[in-house]
């Protein structure tokens, strides 16, 4: 048996100290969010001639007077991601652009995605992102709440917000864009994190009926070991299946298959270390769990 | 739990062999219509255009408005009852009347039978609201009133939106309507949208009117640019025929004079009007209008009683074709705005289709080869499950013809990383009952019966999320939503019917054997 509790509180400081961090990264540093919520255009571009490169391409869009314009390579070598704010939004712009693109490099490339979202549209999609998340860490509580007792669904909702702020953070050090999708990977987050947590809590729960004489300090411990092999193994394979998207699946789903990569590991590690010690420090005992049962 | 009826593993059978073949109805042509149904390919992966379009009401509540004031100063002047200082101010509009006409003013807006003001039953409301500010009256729209006005004008728009995206002969184009002010085209199949947009965002309100050199025209002048946005001239409000009066309009090329011409047809009351208006106007300019710009300006020289004519302004042929169909199609009743666009070419759509397809072949066997190394003979079980679950998957995606999208893709990928969580916490709780149970059959029974709650509970929080997802995510997320959401009861489905049937069968037969999992 692995001594998991012998670390609660240092884990617990460290989770602290992330949270914190992450919370004053997302304050003073912000989230890069991407056109989805900043508006703007994007353009992803291939380019058949090698003269086509990150600094002629900075070059010829700094010329179109297109506010602050970021172009990147995008995957391989002939491939490149051009964003820029297009703050009047311009109608015309993708025209002016092809025009002016052609006069440098001919033909010789090829737009093959764009989007264009506009200022109205782009705070739209933040608000709803926003409820999306907020509403499923709601439900999540709700679901808990019926299922558990309330030490339980506190422990399990320190968790989720531990994952999404600590996820959050890293993308906010890392300045790695906030998309759609990346609001997809949170809100998945949310629902495995919590699948994790309740795996074990169950244990918990079956173990305080089971033995009366086990302080929750051991009886954690003895219920994470219990256990622990699914948790490993359900990682493993979600982590096999995540890797294979990160190198395999494009570059699209990149940030996606990170974000959701960050959540695994984080979500497993939370239910261990976050969920588990809430119950600690709250004292949970046999009798928190038969008193729920008489009253039901 | 490990008891299964002849009848059920028939069942069983059934059900996986249907949706395996409705699966690989993807891959195959039938003849039979019940099989022949496709998964559809969202626009990210077979390329193609979303374009959300917002119709800017103002230009029609402003319109509305000053249509207003005349009825209602020709209502009241009918009851002898005389509106001062009309006049329209941020959407409202303020007038004066003498204090003790004011009362029965007011009782003519609220009467639930007035005729200048609808009445709506259903919505207990007035179109206007009135108000008796002291210093004069203020009416304007009710919210239900804008709502009608709102609606009504997006009807309108779609019906438009509808005729030129046909026009211009996209297969299978998506037109939906989106809340009260929008509308969302979606174009399969189209890398290049700029020709649609560029119709799209013609508002094609045609006119024919008088150039004037007449300041003080009955009817009011304004100055309008030419297209070109060089010249520009003095055109009377009069308007001699307008959009709403052409029948047909067609592309055309004028060999004598060697370019290309739009002509068209008027219907019987505008071939009328403009007959009577070219013979009292002939040698005067007669200004052809398209929102708001000139195209061009002829000096009428003859009478055109034929009710055809055609309009020239240095078009090439693609602008004369975009401007026959524009007048074809008629004027939308407000301008549109494209406020969201992604469109994707149908390269990249392959290329993500592929990168897909090797990412979930990857982490197929990934997972595979995991659980083989770990479980062994229940991993074996595991991973047949596991193909069967895909194809289920697979299958009710087909039936129901959903649309796959990039992001679905990551869906069914993780799902197979976490459909192995059910059978591992089966498995898992299998090991810990053989540690007290001796008996094989019982503590597989006794695995299967202990693990129940915390399969639901894990699968329920994965389903909300999912389901949240569905409601508020939009266009590739909704796909990922989808299959996510699906692949959470194809799961189910295969642990406790597909894989607890190989594992019973397997371990009937191997009652006695020990340390079997």
């Amino acid at each position: 048996m692995i001594a998991f509790n012998k670390y609660y509180n240092h884990f617990n400081l460290l989770s602290s100290i992330l949270i914190v961090v992450s919370l004053l990264l997302l304050i003073f540093k912000g989230l890069n969010f991407g056109i989805d919520f900043k508006g703007g255009t994007l353009i992803e571009l291939r380019a058949s001639d090698s003269k086509i490169n990150v600094s002629s391409l900075r070059d010829r869009f700094n010329q179109m007077d297109l506010g602050d314009v970021s172009v990147k390579k995008f995957g391989n070598d002939t491939d490149f991601l051009v964003k820029f704010e297009n703050n009047d939004n311009k109608k015309n712009i993708l025209e002016e652009i092809k025009t002016n693109l052609d006069k440098s490099f001919g033909n010789n490339y090829d737009f093959r995605r764009v989007e264009n979202v506009g200022p109205k549209v782009s705070a739209e999609l933040l608000k709803s992102g926003v409820i999306a998340i907020s509403l499923s860490l709601a439900l999540m509580l709700i679901y808990i709440w019926i299922r558990f007792e309330w030490q339980f669904s506190l422990g399990a909702i320190l968790a989720l917000f531990h994952d999404v702020i600590v996820t959050l953070g890293v993308f906010s050090l890392f300045s790695l864009e906030i998309n759609l999708s990346i609001i997809a990977a949170v809100l998945t987050i949310v629902g495995y994190s919590m699948n994790d947590t309740v795996v074990i809590f169950d244990r918990v729960r079956e173990n305080l009926r089971k033995y009366s004489d086990i302080k929750i300090f051991e009886l954690t411990n003895i219920s994470i070991n219990e256990t622990l092999s699914r948790t490993i193994i359900t990682s493993a394979t979600t982590l096999l299946a995540l890797l294979a998207i990160y190198f395999f699946g494009g570059e699209i789903l990149k940030g996606f298959s990170l974000a959701m990569i960050l959540g695994v590991v984080f979500g497993t590690y939370s239910s261990i270390y976050i969920a588990n010690t809430v119950l600690v420090r709250l004292r949970v005992s046999q009798k928190t769990v038969l008193r729920e049962d008489d009253q039901k | 739990m490990l008891y299964f009826s002849k009848l059920r593993i028939l069942f069983i059978t059934l059900f996986s062999v249907l949706f395996i073949l409705i699966a690989s109805s993807n891959l195959f042509k039938f003849d039979d219509n019940f099989f022949d149904k496709k998964i559809n390919l969202g626009l990210d992966l077979q390329g193609g255009s979303y374009l959300l379009l917002e119709i800017d009401n103002e230009p029609v509540i402003e319109q509305k408005l000053q249509n207003l004031t005349t009825t209602i100063r020709n209502y009241f002047k009918e009851k002898n009852i005389k509106i001062n200082n009309i006049k329209i101010e941020n959407q409202n509009i303020f007038f004066n009347v003498m204090e003790n006409d004011k009362q029965s003013v007011l009782d003519v807006f609220q009467d639930e039978n007035s005729d200048l003001n609808p009445y709506y039953p259903r919505f207990k409301s007035h179109q206007l609201e009135i108000e008796d500010t002291g210093l004069n009256l203020k009416v304007n729209f009710s919210r239900q009133g804008l709502i009608k006005l709102k609606t009504s004008s997006q009807d309108q728009a779609i019906e438009i939106v509808r005729r030129r995206v046909d026009e211009v002969g996209t297969n299978e184009p998506n037109i939906l309507k989106r809340g009260n002010n929008r509308i969302l085209v979606e174009l399969p199949g189209l890398d290049d949208p700029m020709r649609i947009k560029s119709l799209l965002g013609k508002t094609a309100n045609l006119t024919f009117r008088f150039v004037t050199n007449d300041e003080n025209d009955r009817f009011g002048v304004e100055k309008l640019k030419f297209e070109d946005g060089l010249e520009e001239a003095t055109v009377s409000k009069r308007i001699i025929i307008s959009g709403e009066n052409l029948l047909d309009a067609q592309p055309k090329m004028d060999t004598q004079a060697n370019q290309t011409i739009v002509s068209f047809t008027l219907d019987r009351v505008g071939a009328k009007r403009f007959g009577k208006a070219t013979s009292t106007g002939i040698g005067k300019q007669l200004a052809i209008v398209l929102d708001g710009k000139i195209i061009s300006a002829p000096v009428v020289r003859d009478t055109i009683a034929s009710g055809s004519g055609q309009i020239s302004g240095g078009f090439t042929f693609q602008t004369a074709t975009d401007l026959a169909l524009l007048l074809r199609s008629g004027a939308l009743p407000a301008p549109l705005e494209i406020i969201e666009e992604r469109t994707v070419g149908p390269d990249l759509g392959q290329d993500s289709i592929n990168a897909g397809m090797i990412a979930l072949a990857i982490g197929f066997m990934l997972v595979i080869i995991f659980m083989f190394v770990k479980y062994k003979i229940f991993g074996l079980i595991t991973n047949v499950t596991l193909i069967v679950n895909l194809f289920i998957l697979l299958g009710v995606l087909t039936l129901f013809e959903a649309t796959l999208t990039l992001p679905g893709i990551a869906g069914i990928i993780l799902t197979v990383g976490m459909a192995v969580d059910a059978n591992v916490l089966i498995f898992e709780r299998i090991k810990e009952e053989l540690k007290d149970e001796t008996n094989n059959i019982l503590a597989f029974d006794g695995g299967y019966t202990k693990s129940r709650t915390a399969i639901l509970d894990a699968n329920i929080t994965t389903l909300l999320a999912a389901i949240i997802l569905f409601f508020m995510g939009s266009g590739p997320v909704k796909g990922f939503a989808v299959t996510l959401g699906v692949g959470i009861f194809t799961t189910l489905f295969s642990v406790y019917f597909i894989a607890r049937l190989f594992t019973s069968i397997y371990v009937s037969r191997n009652k006695d054997k020990e340390k079997l999992i």
